[in-house]
């Protein structure tokens, strides 16, 4: 017996199976709701937000919430447009990202977000933060002018025994990004790069090598981000 | 690997979901986290150093340098600013030569700052070695700082003698007052210790459920889930190892009644949980209580080591074969958010005190993954109290929809703070009466996380239904400046207390309070005022309800009291530069030896 059920984004109906999130169940049917901080295949953890969706009036986050049978998830709506691109622009100010000088500059997801949602420029003051770069590990550079929090590199970069390499450090506004110095010394050449890859802006990135990919061929240059999804329709 | 830090390792087992445990005794037992010994942790427990960091880092009563033989934690909440704080501060920094957040005269005291530490009734208030010391003057300061420079411990510093009831135990020990003004059904000793226990024995988990349901109980933290609900939800959960946690570790500056319960009425409570783990199937119970609260531990822990020589605890419980539960207490380490019941069971687990993702509730997928109960130290005193007497007697006080009695903590300009326990239903004006308040200019109910009203709102009443709340009050007199003392304190507190998971309450707080700070400077302009509603919608979308109540403070001051925001903005001016030619020339000018000619 088939384990589809049916719900509603905007109003159109839908089909998934039952329990997977929305934001997966989603993009299989061609709707596109945006992430940062999810990644496919991995425990989600709803941080950034910016998948808010509204499910019976109340906002809910796309990455976390489990499909229910006759759910109504409202998405792209102005209200939750407007919450999104308010996230972006937080997370603009709350760094230092200058776009042109940045090595993921076209494969950077914020950025590619920031045009999605039409950002001109942030509506809240720069805060201008001294954050610094951490450049003492042989392989990686962790740039945390760049980073947004979103823990991607947390969850996922492991080393063989299932160790941290990256880890929180602090709370609240203070909170960093630490990389275990032990570790990121033993860094494979692979992980190095899967840490990069992992990385939705560019606050970690491979030592000694850029620009593989020239400006104008990157991911997001010629389409918006989420294209690819709503091509599925 | 120092032998104190292996030891100290064993005790724990090397597991590391008692993580926070070992860093308390570290913390403790060597003044500090030295970094060799988060390397020895690290790899005794086989994980990175960076995890360890990562829990360490979050608390802000781990550190990782000395703190001092004698090390001050001086609050700096709002009521303790209103009863003279800065001159208590002030006369630390003379009479030591140093400022807060340093360690002077030799590695002897160490000066710092904390969030509210539960004494807003007898405030200025600071704990000295997890000692707490109220009532503070600039007198007083310096001689305390006499009497740590005298070597004397922080026993031999007390003036005043101990505080009444429990306070003076010998396991306790403290000056702290209990001011219990006025008892109700909860606090009115009418009951024997193990009374509710004896009856629940009696009867099935599920009758014991239905008698709680029937009482129409409402969850005491604030957010009034149903109690017997909750309960009923976790015992039907397929999985059976199961946990009861009662959450004390009340943050939420202005609140102060679960400290003169875990005082007064430790049996009660514990005795809460016995009925709890008994109606949801569980063996273990887990008492989470805040740092702040430490000088209570010994006591606490000899009420629990009673309970089990009465057999009101341990195996066969009140003679019912198969009845085994049992209750560890486990501190927190200065968290506001893990009053959040997952953030606090991430905490439980030896985590940075980050509240989960739900569903899954912690009902179903708690502690461990374990279908779990959180109720506040309130919920669990007042359950025995209805298994005493009956749901019929205790839903026929109150209102409709919110059945009983609540603990208020009341503090702030009046002339009796201290814990009140009224029924449902109670109006502000009769609760400003109640504690001889007058000239009151706002309100703060439930905190900062509740709302600040003012006088036309005070015939409102206490009540899901009108103004629900954890219990906290704090009154405010005409001579307060609402904004500049009491807005603005509050905004940090929320940026100081905030996990920074979710990017909305880790940056909306700060952005508002920019915004907020500009205009009680005198340089905000009408639109100002627009914005921060505006913006301040957005945290309404974080994980937890901290976050989504993170800035109520501007928001709820914005709807009550808009007027003091309108007074301080140009109301002519559309846009006000925050850019400051002069200041900014300032250095250069120096340099050459010019004077800004602007």
């Amino acid at each position: 017996m088939s384990n589809k059920i049916k719900f509603k984004i905007d109003g159109v109906t839908c089909e998934a199976e039952k329990g997977q999130y929305i934001v997966d169940a989603a993009w299989e049917n061609g709707i596109y709701i945006p992430t940062l901080c999810n990644i496919p295949g991995i425990k989600p953890q709803g941080s950034c937000r910016i998948c808010t969706v509204n499910i019976n009036g109340r906002p809910m986050t796309a990455c976390t919430t489990p499909l229910l049978d006759g759910m109504e998830i409202e998405n792209d709506i102005p209200e939750i447009r407007e919450i999104r691109k308010a996230i972006i622009e937080s997370l603009f100010v709350e760094g230092n990202h200058f776009c042109p000088a940045c090595e993921k500059s076209g494969n950077c997801m914020l950025q590619a977000l920031a045009y999605r949602f039409q950002m001109m420029a942030p509506r809240f003051p720069y805060s201008f933060p001294v954050k610094g770069v951490d450049a003492s590990h042989p392989k990686i550079i962790k740039d945390q002018n760049r980073c947004i929090l979103c823990k991607r590199c947390i969850k996922s970069i492991k080393d063989e025994d299932g160790k941290s390499i990256f880890a929180f450090y602090g709370r609240g506004h203070k909170l960093r990004v630490h990389v275990d110095p032990e570790l990121a010394d033993k860094l494979t050449d692979e992980l190095a790069q899967k840490a990069m890859d992992v990385c939705p802006v560019g606050s970690i990135l491979v030592k000694e090598k850029g620009f593989d990919v020239p400006i104008g061929k990157r991911a997001y240059d010629n389409v918006p981000i989420g294209s690819d999804i709503e091509g599925n329709k | 690997m120092n032998s104190t830090v292996q030891q100290i390792i064993n005790t724990y087992k090397k597991d590391r979901f008692r993580l926070m445990d070992m860093l308390i005794d570290f913390q403790e037992e060597l003044g500090f986290i030295s970094k060799e010994t988060v390397k020895d942790l690290a790899d005794q427990l086989d994980i990175s150093t960076v995890d360890v960091e990562q829990t360490l880092s979050f608390y802000h009563f781990f550190t990782t340098e000395p703190t001092g033989k004698y090390t001050v934690y001086l609050n700096d909440s709002v009521v303790a600013k209103m009863m003279g704080q800065e001159e208590v501060a002030k006369a630390f920094e003379e009479e030591l030569g140093c400022n807060f957040g340093q360690v002077c005269e030799d590695n002897l005291i160490g000066l710092f700052a904390t969030s509210d530490i539960g004494m807003n009734d007898q405030e200025p208030a600071a704990l000295i070695n997890n000692v707490p010391f109220t009532k503070l003057t600039p007198f007083r300061v310096r001689e305390l700082v006499a009497d740590m420079r005298a070597g004397k411990t922080v026993y031999e510093m007390y003036t005043e003698g101990y505080g009444g009831g429990n306070n003076k135990s010998v396991l306790v020990r403290s000056m702290v007052a209990n001011h219990i003004r006025r008892i109700g059904p909860v606090l009115l000793n009418d009951c024997s210790p193990g009374d509710a226990i004896k009856k629940i024995v009696q009867i099935t988990p599920e009758a014991v459920i239905e008698e709680v349901k029937a009482s129409k109980i409402r969850g005491r933290g604030g957010a009034g889930f149903p109690t017997g609900l909750k309960w009923e939800f976790c015992r039907a959960a397929v999985e059976k190892e199961r946990y009861i946690f009662c959450n004390a570790d009340e943050g939420e500056p202005g609140t102060f009644k679960d400290r003169v319960l875990l005082t007064e009425c430790p049996e009660m409570i514990f005795e809460g949980m016995v009925i709890g783990g008994y109606a949801i199937g569980a063996k273990k119970g887990i008492l989470y209580l805040r740092y702040e609260y430490k000088y209570l531990g010994k006591f606490l822990n000899d009420v629990l080591f009673r309970m089990r020589g009465n057999n009101l605890l341990g195996e066969n419980i009140a003679g019912l074969e198969g009845f085994n539960f049992d209750i560890r207490i486990q501190f927190g380490a200065g968290a506001y958010v893990c009053g959040e019941e997952s953030a606090l069971i991430e905490s439980t687990e030896g985590k940075r005190g980050e509240p989960r993702d739900r569903p899954p509730f912690p009902v179903e997928r708690g502690y461990l993954d374990k279908p779990t109960v959180i109720n506040n130290v309130e919920t669990l005193a007042t359950v025995v109290k209805i298994i005493n007497k009956g749901s019929e007697w205790y839903s026929a006080l109150g209102t409709n929809d919110s059945t009983g009695s609540k603990l208020l903590s009341i503090s702030g300009d009046c002339r009796f703070p201290g814990v009140y326990e009224v029924e449902w239903g109670f109006s502000i004006d009769d609760m400003l009466g109640m504690v001889g308040a007058t000239e009151v200019q706002a309100v703060q109910v439930g905190g900062p996380s509740g709302a600040l009203i003012g006088p036309d709102e005070f015939s409102r009443t206490i009540s899901y239904a009108d103004l629900a709340t954890g219990g906290a009050m704090i009154i405010f007199g005409e001579q307060r400046d609402l904004l500049k003392d009491v807005v603005l304190n509050f905004m940090d507190f929320f940026i100081e207390e905030s996990c920074g998971s979710c990017s909305t309450c880790r940056n909306f707080p700060v952005i508002l309070r920019r915004t907020l700070k500009r205009i009680i400077d005198g340089k905000g302009i009408r639109k100002d005022i627009d914005d921060m509603e505006e913006w301040g919608q957005i945290p309404r979308v974080s994980r937890c309800g901290l976050g989504q109540t993170c800035t109520n403070p501007i928001l709820t001051s914005i709807k009550n009291f808009r007027h003091l925001y309108e007074d301080l903005v140009d109301k002519d001016e559309d846009y006000v530069s925050e850019f400051d030619l002069s200041t900014a020339v300032q250095e250069s000018c120096d340099f050459v030896g010019r004077i800004p000619n602007i």
